[in-house]
């Protein structure tokens, strides 16, 4: 990095630098060189860390009016939507923020598979990236227990049940998650406690992240490692910031048409009916963005083996940087890859439509297939790959192909420089 | 000297290690177990029921321990089904004999032992409950015979006080 020798202009600049170097922090983020090839899928990192500090904020105000406590619990959350003054508002963007984010990690996920970031150097950003997703997953799920309505209450027996799954030591498990003998009040003061603990967790992973990101700087489309700062970089401000900004802003009026338009289309119906521990309702699925595994979960016909598959499914992704054999980043110059790319986007997609239909007939069927193929492309499709695939010649620098020479030229250069 | 001190260090410092792990022990036990059902769950471990007014052929359903328990008065043809049934046949065998001592009662918990969802009454392929969550079939004797849970509905202690009631735990 340029800014060790970053020096205050100010006398009293230098002064508390020399003691605190925070004016040294905040220069590198705004010189901060990043690859001027970024497009619009690199904005939604931005757009991630308005939706964390979305909901840490709309989950403060509504800790303030909300009680953990399962006679409570159900009445606090209508009073909020009838009587706090915009309470209607804070919870409708909590709750729906909660989509959000999860359509943009998914964005974000996918960005990354696309442009083969998770690739050497970046393989630490990329499993830290891992564990914030799973922390959020845990966050959503929690906070979905929260309103204690019918979805909330056999949601949270549903999962914690999930546990019971482990051999010998599983009841026990499950009845010390509860602190009793079924999801009761117990469950819900400690799933409130840790659903207002864990947002602040993925900040402090959310700031490893970025910092092992500026560590080895932006992935790009093309994929190849640049020189910093160079002709093939632009200053983080206001480059980055403005684009991240305007990308925002998009995301802001989808996230908007949500709240105000249709706030409850992404809830269940259900859950607005106070948790009964007598009936189960008939159809439980959890909320969309957790179907896909959920699909994977139901496909297999053995207990304990359907919770092994749908968490082998989330930690094959830290896997990846050594699944994945090949040495070329960018799917742009992997055209046998980029196909496999699209047809395991079309496999989760899948996955998350089976996961939201009963487990049955023609439905399980495809849920099965799926399943297989989600496993064959990370165990099988990746790692020969990398051996088999002919790939297309990669520039030199990001600025070559548009004003360097013909890519005749760049294709020799590259022969060249494999043969070295 | 110079051969001694090392010892007295090596010594020193395994001692202190070893205080400080059964320290740390010692607090880290009282986080965890806290979090273990408390005294006040564990009073309410039982419930008894009267149950003169249920007629065969129905179920009633009561909350034990946070969970709903069925009781069920069962007819002449459940009852021949479900002690007909060969132990091959069974995914988790158990006779029908040792699950309800009076034939004509069936006390279990009604938590399909699947992912823990509240099973149906008079569905299924077998008579039985069928759990609407994830697909299982359960028979007259609350057996699992298909679909993805792993045993039988279980039985939970309980026991006749009178003709008319069963205490439950």
């Amino acid at each position: 990095m340029s800014d060790h020798d970053y020096k205050p202009k100010s006398k009293v600049g230098q002064w508390f630098n020399d003691r605190l170097p925070l004016l040294t922090l905040a220069n590198h983020l705004t010189d901060y060189p990043t690859p001027k090839n970024l497009n619009y899928w690199w904005t939604f990192g931005g757009i991630l860390t308005f939706c964390l500090i979305t909901q840490i904020i709309t989950g403060l105000t509504l800790a303030m009016h909300y009680i953990a406590h399962a006679d409570m619990a159900f009445e606090s959350v209508e009073h909020i939507m009838r009587d706090v003054n915009y309470g209607w508002l804070i919870r409708y963007i909590h709750a729906n923020g909660a989509s959000m984010f999860f359509l943009a990690v998914y964005i974000h996920i996918f960005r990354s598979l696309f442009y083969g970031s998770y690739k050497s150097p970046r393989e630490i950003i990329w499993i830290l990236g891992i564990i914030i997703y799973l922390l959020m997953m845990a966050a959503a799920f929690m906070g979905y227990v929260l309103p204690w309505g019918q979805m909330s209450f056999w949601g949270a027996t549903v999962i914690t049940n999930l546990f019971s799954a482990i051999p010998f030591v599983g009841e026990g498990i499950v009845t010390w998650l509860w602190g009793g003998y079924s999801v009761d009040n117990p469950t819900l003061t400690r799933f409130f406690t840790l659903h207002y603990l864990i947002p602040f967790l993925i900040l402090g992973l959310v700031v490893l992240h970025i910092w092992a990101l500026h560590v080895p700087g932006n992935n790009n489309p093309v994929g190849i490692d640049i020189k910093k700062p160079s002709k093939d970089t632009v200053p983080f401000h206001p480059y980055i910031v403005i684009k991240d900004g305007f990308a925002l802003l998009m995301f802001m009026i989808v996230f908007a048409f949500f709240v105000f338009y249709t706030p409850n289309i992404l809830g269940h119906a259900d859950n607005y009916i106070e948790a009964n521990p007598m009936v189960t309702p008939a159809h439980i699925v959890p909320e969309w963005y957790l179907l896909p595994f959920y699909a994977i979960l139901r496909s297999v016909p053995d207990k304990l083996l359907g919770v092994v598959a749908m968490l082998s499914a989330i930690l094959i992704l830290a896997a990846l940087p050594w699944l994945d054999t090949s040495k070329i980043r960018s799917a742009v110059f992997r055209p046998l890859y980029k196909q496999f790319y699209w047809i395991l986007v079309a496999d989760v997609l899948i996955l998350g439509y089976v996961g939201a239909m009963p487990a049955e007939g023609l439905y399980l069927l495809i849920a099965r297939v799926a399943t297989a193929y989600y496993f064959l492309h990370f165990l099988v499709i990746l790692p020969v790959l990398g051996f088999k695939e002919r790939t297309l010649p990669i520039p030199l620098s990001i600025t070559e192909p548009i004003l360097g020479g013909s890519p005749n030229l760049a294709a020799a250069r590259h022969g060249e420089s494999k043969i070295k | 000297m110079s051969d001694k001190k090392p010892k007295r260090r090596e010594f020193l410092f395994t001692a202190t290690t070893a205080v400080g792990a059964v320290g740390a022990a010692a607090v880290v036990w009282p986080m965890v177990d806290q979090m273990n059902p408390d005294a006040s769950v564990k009073a309410l471990a039982s419930t008894e029921v009267d149950v003169s007014s249920v007629k065969p052929g129905n179920t009633i359903t009561v909350l034990w321990r946070g969970k709903p328990v069925f009781i069920r008065r069962r007819t002449k043809e459940e009852i021949e089904e479900a002690r007909s049934v060969k132990m091959e046949e069974l995914i988790h065998p158990e006779k029908d004999e040792d699950r309800a001592k009076n034939p004509e009662w069936l006390v279990m918990l009604g938590v399909c032992t699947h992912l823990g969802c509240v099973p149906l009454n008079d569905k299924g392929d077998y008579n039985g409950w069928f759990c609407p969550c994830h697909g299982s079939h359960y028979d007259t004797s609350g057996r699992i015979r298909k679909g993805p849970a792993p045993w039988n509905m279980e039985v939970p202690k309980y026991e006749f006080v009178n003709a008319n009631t069963i205490k439950i735990g």
